[in-house]
């Protein structure tokens, strides 16, 4: 039998092969960075830091997304709202840091604010000059509206597609209301031109691998929480919903209970990953609501298959990277390749890109064990699968 | 003179307040209470209707605590509509159903229903595909069932003995890694009598438990319903008249959403209504 206790998730063999290429990989392109300077061959430039630190974000995110959609089997199309929750709630602590370092030098209210002849601070923009306020925020905001959507969602047990578009639904709604100048978030421009974070600025190099490195122990924490989690009786009690949830509530669980709470957790570490985001990238707008951005996340943990969770890891760094190099050559095609390969890992990839690899790994082992002592090897297929 | 003594009868003390009965005590409030020589279950005037179809039909019925009881009949007479209204997975439109004296199951929801010891083996057998039979019996285990309980449980040596046990009882002990949706037709039924076996029920509702199972399994199967007649009161519906023959005690025919006839097997065999709709066929 397995052993779930959190130091167990922390030291079993996927975990460490996990942190290991995380760790390697962010040390790398900090010593890269920091230690050769610009005109060497070896050097890093800040913005490929910028990129590897932007791709961990959206790991983090496709974590989250993991964890309800291939654990649970709720298919949230609505995640990005609680991405760029968090990433408001980064945003409005960074523009209070700007002070009267603005273009109309108002010490307490943001530029947009001034622009619209506002003459004071609305009362949810007070708290966001101290960042433990914010930090509690960015758990607190996207935490709570799942948990109210979630608790109102599956008490009447809405399940399945209809789910799937309330919570599209959610995030277009959210969208709307963000554009709004009136609601006090900048509207369509929304929160940009932050000077620092905590006191360092955002333009130098430094700032920058730090942030990467912050991002990269986040997604790892967040990794090892949720190991720990579907590794435990409360990941068992969540699969079984996924499978047979009528079934798990005749053996005696509130099955409403345990999906409300991975929605949360998952919300939550959305708005982490939402609020490591947006000092990497300067600024957050509406359009990380769109529906566009959460289909497209749903995208990442397909292709790198689901339930495994490094598999969404995986998926997001791939795609996003393959969006980069697409977006560079034919930006007017990428949603099409979106489409196709979504389409194509529908189809032809059930387990994504893991799966694929995991199932060629199996059959070279059993073709090794035959090809070897025939007669002293179990079916390793069997032992491979978790 | 015999009208007072029945008027005497259903009021003596002992039976109006519980209380004053030697040697028991009344259960608190939501307890289930269904001591020796009551019944587990009183299903009364149970009528269900889909669409003006109705499924059941004043139906009324006792199951006695500790009683292997056999529910037969043809194709649409309401047997799995029966269990899904003591499982509470369907509300009647009218009549009551008790678990003992206290429980009203039309007011509690499947969850609260299968916490108070109803244990249901539906008739297509739902196990969980990608948990390995030891998880599944894990997964069904009687006790605290919260999430955050589940987060930080961890089996006692106690508990992997409890499992293991059950696992044997359903001959699935070789096969405990194994995942359950790889599991054959027979053995995945046991595992789910074993998962309902692991919720400690009072009383246990078998939907066909032996169908696409072999000739051995289905005796096994018989020995094993039986074993646990006296200590759980159990209710079988079944198709099969040979297995209900080998096993049953007392029999109830439905029809058309009520009860036909109730008793032996034998009586029942004989019981004219009986061979027309049904074994006459």
């Amino acid at each position: 039998m397995r052993d779930s206790t959190f130091k167990s998730a922390f030291n079993d063999r996927t975990a460490k092969t996990f942190m290991a290429v995380l760790f390697g990989a962010t040390l790398l392109v900090t010593v890269l960075n920091q230690l050769f300077p610009a005109d060497s061959v070896l050097h890093v430039s800040a913005y490929t830091v910028t990129l590897l630190g932007k791709y961990l974000c959206y790991a983090l995110l496709a974590l989250a997304l993991d964890l309800v959609w291939g654990y649970c089997g709720i298919l949230s199309l609505g995640h990005g709202a609680f991405f760029a929750l968090g990433g408001y709630a980064m945003g409005m602590y960074l523009m209070r840091q700007i002070g009267d370092r603005g273009v109309y030098g108002n010490p307490e209210l943001p530029d947009f604010m001034v622009f619209l002849n506002w003459s004071e601070l609305p009362w949810y923009w007070h708290g966001f000059d101290q960042f433990w306020f914010t930090a509690l925020m960015i758990l607190l905001v996207p935490g709570l509206l799942a948990f109210v959507f979630g608790w109102l969602a599956f008490r009447s047990r809405v399940t399945g597609v209809y789910l799937s578009i309330i919570t599209q639904a959610l995030t277009y709604a959210l969208m709307l209301a963000f554009f709004r100048n009136e609601l006090g978030f900048g509207g369509n421009n929304g929160l940009t031109d932050f000077k620092d974070l905590l006191g360092f600025s955002l333009q130098s190099d430094t700032t920058r691998v730090g942030l990467l490195i912050a991002t990269a122990v986040a997604l790892a924490g967040a990794f090892i929480l949720c190991r720990w989690i579907t590794g435990s009786k409360l990941g068992r009690v969540v699969m079984a919903v996924r499978d047979a949830e009528s079934r798990t509530r005749f053996v005696g669980y509130r099955t409403e209970h345990y999906k409300l709470w991975i929605f949360t957790l998952s919300a939550i570490l959305a708005g982490i990953a939402g609020a490591l985001y947006v000092p990497q990238v300067g600024i957050i707008n509406p359009g990380e609501f769109s529906p566009l951005n959460s289909i497209e996340l749903v995208v990442w943990v397909a292709v790198g298959g689901r339930a495994t969770l490094y598999g969404a890891v995986i998926g997001a760094i791939l795609v996003n990277y393959g969006k980069t190099v697409f977006t560079g050559i034919m930006p007017e095609a990428w949603l099409f390749a979106l489409g196709g390969l979504f389409v194509a890992v529908t189809v032809f990839l059930p387990h994504g890109l893991v799966g694929l690899v995991a199932e060629n790994w199996g059959k070279v082992k059993t073709r090794f064990a035959q090809n070897g002592n025939a007669s002293n090897t179990t079916n390793p297929a069997e032992g491979d699968t978790p | 003179m015999s009208a007072l003594d029945s008027l005497r009868e259903t009021f003596r003390r002992d039976q109006v307040f519980d209380f004053m009965r030697q040697g028991t005590r009344p259960v608190a409030p939501g307890q289930l209470d269904s001591g020796a020589g009551k019944n587990i279950l009183y299903l009364e005037d149970i009528t269900v209707s889909f669409d003006g179809f109705k499924a059941l039909n004043d139906l009324t019925m006792y199951i006695k605590t500790g009683e292997l009881r056999c529910i037969i009949g043809p194709n649409g007479a309401g047997k799995s509509t029966m269990m899904d209204v003591i499982t509470g997975k369907t509300r009647p439109d009218s009549g009551t159903c008790f678990f003992g004296q206290t429980l009203d199951l039309t007011r509690m929801s499947e969850t609260d229903i299968a916490t108070a010891g109803i244990g249901r083996k539906f008739q297509k057998p739902t196990v969980f595909p990608e948990h390995t039979a030891f998880e599944n019996l894990e997964l069904a285990m009687h006790g605290a069932k919260s999430p955050w309980h589940s987060l930080f449980t961890q089996l006692s040596g106690e508990q992997k003995n409890w499992i293991e046990e059950t696992l044997y009882t359903v001959g699935l002990l070789e096969d405990r890694n194994k995942v359950a949706g790889l599991l054959s037709h027979g053995q995945k039924q046991w595992l789910e009598i074993g998962m309902v076996l692991m919720q400690k029920p009072q009383l246990l509702l078998v939907d066909e438990p032996i169908a696409g199972m072999t000739r051995q399994e289905v005796e096994r199967t018989g020995e094993l319903l039986q074993s646990l007649a006296g200590k759980h009161s159990v209710v079988v519906v079944e198709h099969d008249m040979e297995f209900i023959r080998s096993i049953a005690s007392t029999v109830t025919v439905l029809h058309q959403g009520s009860v036909l006839a109730e008793g032996t097997m034998e009586q029942v065999q004989n019981d004219p209504k009986v061979i027309e709709v049904y074994l006459g066929e």
